[in-house]
């Protein structure tokens, strides 16, 4: 496989999945903005944009924060530097690239979705409407993946791709955690205690996971538990220890394929030495924001060893 | 202009009876029902967008991709009359490549006064980079598409040659697909020969051109601009058919004395490149500088017998219009049998006699430029206003070895599908021809290209026009 092939498959995938979690992030914050009076809609919609990682962004263009300006600012303005409509559009052209790299199921249901997406989009999205756009992004993915599972060749291409999901994913999951922890609360104090219980739910939502957690903790809400979750509970498909798990089963595939460990596989094995019996009153010790931050460094580290370990670039 | 009426119709003749090639699928068409052709129409519209068959509009920000507009009735010929015309085709290609091989190395053809050392002296496409080598295999033109256009029922004529990259024969396939996934039951009906080998028959051809370094199973790559190219989705398709590479020129680069693609596994000598960039743009170092399109040192590994470049370099000479003008002396000369496909009657603006007929004729001629391509550049005198003929006419004089004119031809028509039911619409035809050392292989069927716009004879894609699957009747 080309270097610029495997390079366009991981980066499919890795568009695919931020989309696919800023929709996520849109649907708690439209969920939150309903349940609540429209002094605290505005302080949610806020954290939904800081979120997302574009509050200068949208600070530079606006001066409130109500719902439909924020979830249009994050859906398609093109002062967005990466607005989903763009994310989308990565997503596509990053396919069109690799278009003989992956199966024409795959490839249909992308250019499927991004027709029906830059449609949906073409104009302000509505009250009315944006629940319909949401749901059609995170639909995106799965049908995506769905096409993936079902029709790819087990070979190199298939887990470049995966490792772009896993890493996104990761990456997406410590970010939202490391905000919420970080900026929401009133002062460091409030951690752990009874008050940010709201908030921690947002949390959950924002990573899909609200149910779940209710089913293995019996409806107990609260940070440590939340956080041993998000962090250590291999069996959420969006926890960081499950999408380091995933990640590494496919850069050993890709090792076994190429029949060599690189760079990669080795911060890769650094990486899972700190994980390995992590509990999470030692997260805690290290500090939370602490450990995410070094979480999300390995990570971007991981990304480049990839890109380096199977020329990527020239 | 003159009414439909007066122009060959492919299906019926002139008191409305259907002509054999046609019966069997009239037979079928009447037992449908103008409602379900409809949404089969509107749903074929939907598979095309689905699938991303599209070609890119150069200029134009939304409309980036567009469609080919698709037509589902069938541009059908018949086995006997195919016979005859790949017997032309076959003809004509092998006098291309007589002509090339003749052009650089001891150019006879010029020694024996058949046509003047002007015309590829003055032709951009000339590569002195060529002259006294001889490609791999001694093929020069190894996909070619010619342009044929039928005025009558034995009348078929040569528009233009398309040997350096002629493109579309994506469309060709996919038509047929569509047209299987559509009427699934119209193929029982009527025997029509089968296109969808073609990639296979590419591949096969492709690495039937090996170069002298290969060893082993040669390994055949696409060659691309990249995605923004107008034929991109044609590149992909053709390189995922074929089980190849689709690569780009930073992909690529010379090592140990061959070109090499830059693979997860590190770099994998290439043994035969089909490449759809133009000469130009192939190597930096010896064409444009500036490109970053091709690869470095790419002519000197060619020349070494590193690699195949097909079509070779220097093979655009011969979609020169003027170079298209003396056809009928080039195939003889190097055939010794006169031409079996005529040209179309054409006058070189180079010579004096004929600028002032074309001058004086504007009104009623085609004039086109020598190197253009596309339908752009072009004056079709019969549509063109006063205003336009007198702007063209400037041109003309300014420099007039730019220029040919031929007579606006009676195009044939055959039906497309409309709101209002069948109406004729003008077509021409493109067969795909394939060439490896010990053979001239023709797909039996081609891409028909279709005036949308009634009375149009402009049936270029970029200019509005449509596609129909070709069918070639079996035997």
């Amino acid at each position: 496989m080309l270097g610029r092939t495997a390079n366009s498959l991981f980066w499919m995938f890795r568009y695919l999945e931020r989309a696919e979690n800023t929709a996520r992030l849109l649907d708690a914050g439209l969920r939150m903005a309903l349940t609540r009076d429209i002094a605290t809609a505005e302080a949610e919609w806020k954290s939904v944009i800081q979120t997302a990682g574009r509050r200068t962004e949208y600070e530079a263009k606006y001066d409130d924060y109500n719902g439909q300006q924020a979830w249009n600012f994050i859906l398609r303005d093109k002062d967005n530097p990466v607005s989903v409509m763009d994310m989308i559009d990565g997503v596509r052209t990053n396919a069109r690239a690799a278009r003989n790299a992956i199966s024409s199921e795959v490839w249909e249901a992308i250019n499927d979705s991004w027709m029906q997406i830059k449609d949906l989009l073409a104009r302000p999205v509505g009250q009315g409407a944006v629940g319909n756009v949401v749901a059609s992004i995170r639909q995106a993915g799965t049908l995506a993946h769905g096409a993936m599972a079902g029709s790819m060749l087990r070979d190199a291409g298939f887990h470049f791709a995966r490792a772009g999901t896993f890493l996104e994913r990761a990456d997406s999951t410590a970010r939202i955690l490391d905000i919420k922890y970080y900026l929401l609360l009133p002062s460091l104090s409030y951690v752990g205690s009874s008050l940010d219980t709201g908030q921690w739910d947002n949390v959950l939502r924002s990573v899909s996971g609200d149910r779940a957690y209710r089913w293995l903790n019996a409806g107990q809400i609260d940070a440590r538990g939340i956080v041993e979750f998000l962090v250590l509970d291999n069996r959420f498909p969006r926890s960081l220890a499950f999408c380091h798990s995933a990640l590494r089963e496919e850069l050993l595939a890709l090792a076994r394929i190429h029949k060599t460990q690189g760079e990669c596989n080795e911060l890769m094995r650094q990486s899972d030495m700190r994980l390995t019996d992590l509990t999470v009153e030692q997260v805690f010790d290290q500090g939370l924001h602490q450990f995410l931050i070094d979480f999300q460094n390995t990570n971007a580290a991981i990304a480049r060893a990839i890109g380096d370990d199977y020329r990527f670039h020239i | 202009m003159s009414e439909p009426d007066d122009y060959f119709d492919e299906r019926s003749d002139a008191g409305g009876t259907i002509r054999p090639a046609y019966a069997a699928y009239d037979d079928w068409f009447q037992q449908q029902e103008t409602q379900a052709l409809r949404r089969k129409h509107r749903e074929a519209e939907g598979q095309f967008r689905r699938t991303g068959i599209t070609f890119n509009v150069y200029g134009e920000d939304e409309a980036e991709e567009r469609l080919i507009p698709f037509d589902m009735v069938p541009r059908i010929i018949g086995s006997a009359e195919w016979r005859k015309l790949s017997r032309g085709i076959e003809q004509r290609v092998s006098a291309l490549n007589a002509f090339m091989y003749d052009l650089y190395h001891r150019q006879e053809i010029i020694r024996a006064g058949r046509i003047p050392e002007r015309l590829f002296r003055n032709n951009a496409a000339w590569l002195p980079n060529m002259v006294g080598f001889t490609p791999p295999g001694g093929v020069y033109t190894h996909i070619v598409g010619i342009d044929l256009v039928r005025t009558g029922p034995d009348d078929w004529f040569v528009l233009e040659d398309n040997a350096r990259t002629p493109s579309g024969v994506s469309y060709m396939l996919e038509n047929r697909e569509t047209m299987m996934a559509m009427f699934p039951d119209l193929f029982s009906q009527v025997g029509v020969e089968t296109v969808s080998n073609y990639p296979r028959r590419l591949a096969k051809s492709l690495a039937a051109c090996a170069p002298a370094a290969a060893t082993g199973k040669p390994v055949v790559a696409v060659l691309t601009p990249g995605i923004y190219n107008s034929a991109y989705f044609e590149h992909a398709f053709l390189a995922d058919q074929m089980g190849a590479e689709l690569v780009e020129g930073s992909d690529l680069r010379v090592i140990d004395g061959r070109v090499a693609m830059r693979c997860t596994h590190g770099y994998q000598p290439v043994d035969v490149i089909y490449r759809r960039v133009d000469d130009e743009f192939l190597d930096p170092l010896t064409f444009n500088p500036d490109s970053m399109l091709g690869v470095p040192g790419i002519m000197d590994v060619y020349r070494a017998g590193g690699v195949t470049i097909a079509n070779a370099p220097g093979t655009g000479v011969c979609d020169d219009k003027a170079i298209y003008s003396f056809m009928p002396e080039i195939v003889e000369f190097y055939t010794g049998e006169k031409p079996l496909l005529p040209n179309v009657q054409t006058w070189r603006c180079a010579d004096d006699d004929s600028l002032a007929y074309v001058l004086d004729n504007l009104a009623e001629l085609v004039v086109k430029e020598v190197h253009g391509s596309g339908g752009y550049g072009m004056l079709i005198g019969p549509t063109a206003s006063k205003r336009e003929i007198e702007k063209f006419r400037k041109k003309l004089v300014a420099d007039p070895e730019n220029y040919i004119a031929q007579p606006t031809l009676s195009l044939s028509t055959c039906p497309i599908f409309t709101k209002s039911g069948l109406a004729p619409r003008h077509v021409d035809l493109r067969p795909y021809v394939l060439v490896s050392p010990d053979k001239i292989d023709i797909t039996p069927g081609g891409l028909t290209r279709v005036a949308l716009k009634k009375g149009s004879l402009v049936v270029n894609s970029s200019q509005g026009g449509g596609t129909k699957d070709t069918w070639v009747l079996k035997e």
